[in-house]
């Protein structure tokens, strides 16, 4: 975002060969971005604190639908009973791990899930988006049902794909719930893989494709040299769209069938305790954002890697 | 060529971390409460209809106990969630026996799925409906003009067939989808929320009342009990599969093995509620100490003293059932069944045999001096 400004600042600076003062410009942005995202956090922790204070007990109601939420310990616990909440014991037995502690090991366990997720869903949709630019036939044939593909419910196949799936058994090989969450994920996290990939993979000018087409470079060189690299830009966003996708998917598909160990579970388990409790069923979504969040930055680390290809990289 | 090293460079750490969450991800994977395979148990697989929870004590329990064993049985629990729905997946034949309601099965019986009640462990309905005392609902008659919840998807019948019986239309309540706290309830949005007796009653007496301080007591609510209105509908039973007990002799006697493993593990619950509602919270259920304790005491109410002998299918209860079944419209004007189930859809045969079998060992299948244990809920169920 910051870099896009930077070739017009110093245009006459080779891009090779970072010097230091250049560097220090580079950091120094991402330092601020840091700064402003925890100024953001706390401003809505001060506008929920805020709202809480001074806003009516029963919400705020216009013409009979309710626009803003009522203000009662119940429906909007202070952020303390929550944080304090993340410190005490699950539950009253001795044996019980602090609240943390279980959110924790269950957002570990769906990172695990989206992870896998994910890297099925990046794979298909890398070698459909590879199938579409190949061929146009393809491109007209699989891009509408790749669109239709999600619309379909995902409460609607979870069921269905672990059902489908406690059937698969070969030899060894036994398929488990949990394969059933990361397809889920994998289904949703392929989409803008397959969509921002196939865009990238056509971004390059025709004088540049020409060009190779005069070097008499075949398709496989073309993509290795020119398409792929072009396509990091577009590939990028769609990365971390599809990341932030898996995760969402392995939590709802962790609702849905009940899968032991996650986020998604501890939502429905810790749902119960919302009036006697109210602390305790945030702590499963914070354990959610804290996956997003690790997830989302996991594709910036492979940015990183990737930084020499990302020029005029578009924003999705 | 500097070029092409840092693209293998990038696509190596790439799959490098790939392979290290997969590898992670697959040590993980399996969560399955079995006993330990040994050589000649036969591998059973029973379908919960939700979550790990007291509410499934007894199979639970003759698993820790090793009554499934002591039959030659190798039992699997597979716990249900909100999407899953267990006499399907009996049906599709990935599980042997599955834990479900009554009349959420005769519906999918209609649909085509041929499975057979062959015990009925829940002889009474937990199902309420529950209000504050200051709303004056004591009975199902008093909802006409009340907000009155109701999860749905079939927990909903024996609350319409009562409001029938009463001659409350439903045009007379309105009718909110309630959620799986009871927020709503206890912030008044619903007069009348549902509830189970074993769930949803105890959360609300694990809440602080913020007119006194305190949590609040069973004297600030009304309960309709669809047991007394004369709604009731059997609910936890177990099924099996219809088309393998006429063909299997293997699992039809699995099937008494099985039946009279789970009584003993319910008998068990009964009379060790502690013990037993430990060994569900060992066996992964995340709910609160005292929440735990009151379920399994609260389920052994539905179960003992028995009429007939745990598990024994009353036909008078069972033809009530299929009566609501038939005669209850609910919003849409849709009934759960049109005709009668087959005479497959229930079976006494093999309870009858678990029975006896139990009443030979000297086990008392009756429970008629059973009494319940007094449950203090503490704050939020812990």
């Amino acid at each position: 975002m910051t870099r896009q400004t930077e070739p017009t600042q110093q245009t006459a600076t080779p891009t090779r060969g970072v010097a230091g003062p250049r560097r220090r410009a580079i950091l120094h942005p991402r330092l601020r971005g840091g700064l402003f995202g925890l100024a953001g956090l706390a401003l809505l922790a001060l506008v929920w604190e805020l709202y809480k204070t001074l806003g009516p007990a029963d919400g705020v109601i216009l013409g009979g639908i309710t626009v803003l939420p009522r203000t009662t310990d119940l429906a909007m616990p202070h952020l303390a009973v929550m944080a304090v909440r993340l410190f005490e014991p699950v539950t009253g037995a001795a044996s019980a791990l602090p609240l943390w502690q279980a959110v924790l090991a269950g957002a570990l366990f769906t990172l695990g899930i989206a992870a896998v997720g994910w890297l099925v869903g990046v794979t298909v949709g890398l070698a459909l988006a590879l199938l579409m630019q190949r061929f146009r036939l393809a491109e007209s044939a699989i891009l509408p049902w790749i669109i239709l593909s999600q619309t379909v419910p995902l409460i609607a196949i979870a069921p269905l794909v672990r059902r489908w799936g406690a059937q698969i058994q070969f030899g060894e090989f036994t398929w488990e719930s949990w394969m059933s969450v990361a397809l889920i994920a994998s289904y949703l996290a392929f989409f803008p893989v397959s969509i921002g990939a196939l865009r990238g993979l056509s971004s390059p000018d025709a004088n540049h494709v020409d060009l190779m087409h005069c070097y008499a470079v075949g398709w496989w060189k073309t993509l290795w040299r020119l398409r792929l690299p072009a396509s990091v830009g577009y590939l990028l966003p769609a990365l971390r769209l599809a990341a932030v996708s898996a995760v969402v998917g392995s939590v709802v598909a962790e609702v849905s069938i009940g899968l032991r160990g996650g986020i998604g579970r501890l939502i429905v388990e810790y749902a119960g305790a919302a009036g006697g409790d109210p602390g305790k069923p945030w702590a499963p979504i914070f354990g959610s954002i804290l996956v997003g969040l690790v997830a989302a930055g996991f594709v910036g680390l492979i940015g990183l890697f990737l930084r020499r290809f990302r020029r005029g990289e578009i924003s999705l | 060529m500097n070029h092409r090293i840092k693209w293998l460079g990038t696509v190596g750490a790439i799959s490098a971390v790939g392979a290290l969450v997969l590898s992670g991800c697959s040590s993980t994977g399996s969560d399955t409460a079995s006993t330990d395979a040994g050589s000649d148990l036969t591998p059973i697989t029973l379908q919960l209809q939700w979550v790990a929870q007291a509410q499934f004590a007894g199979y639970y329990a003759a698993v820790d106990q090793g009554y499934y064993a002591d039959e030659g049985l190798d039992v699997t629990i597979e716990e249900g969630g909100p999407d899953i729905v267990p006499q399907d997946v009996l049906a599709a034949g990935d599980v042997d026996y599955a834990i479900s309601w009554v009349p959420k099965v005769l519906g999918s019986i209609e649909q085509g799925a041929n499975i057979t009640d062959v015990a009925q462990i829940f002889e009474r309905s937990a199902t309420t409906q529950i209000s504050f005392t200051d709303k004056n609902i004591t009975t199902a008659a008093d909802l006409a003009g009340k907000t009155v919840g109701s999860w749905g998807f079939g927990n909903e019948w024996e609350l319409f067939a009562g409001m029938q019986k009463a001659g409350v239309a439903l045009d007379d309540i309105s009718l909110i989808q309630q959620a799986f706290d009871m927020n709503a309830f206890l912030s008044g949005d619903i007069d009348a929320a549902q509830a189970m007796t074993y769930n949803e009653y105890a959360q609300v007496l694990e809440t602080e009342n913020p007119a006194t301080g305190e949590l609040y007591q069973p004297e600030d609510l009304n309960v309709i009990d669809w047991n007394d209105e004369g709604t009731a509908m059997l609910q936890d039973a177990i099924w099996a599969n219809a088309d393998q007990l006429a063909s299997d002799s293997d699992y039809a006697a699995n099937t008494v093995k099985f039946i009279k493993a789970s009584i003993k593990g319910w008998i068990f619950a009964a009379n060790s509620p502690e013990d037993a509602a430990g060994i569900v919270t060992a066996a992964g259920s995340s709910l609160g100490q005292s929440h735990q304790l009151w379920m399994t005491n609260e389920v052994s109410k539905l179960i003992f003293p028995s009429t007939n002998g745990v598990g024994m299918i009353d036909e008078a209860a069972w033809a009530n059932t299929v009566d609501i079944a038939k005669n209850t419209k609910n919003e849409t004007g849709a009934t759960i069944i049109s005709t009668d189930p087959p005479a497959t859809a229930y079976s006494n045969e093999y309870v009858t045999q678990a029975l006896d079998e139990l009443k030979a060992d000297g086990v008392d299948v009756m429970g008629t001096d059973w009494a319940p244990t007094e449950v203090t809920l503490n704050a939020g169920g812990n």
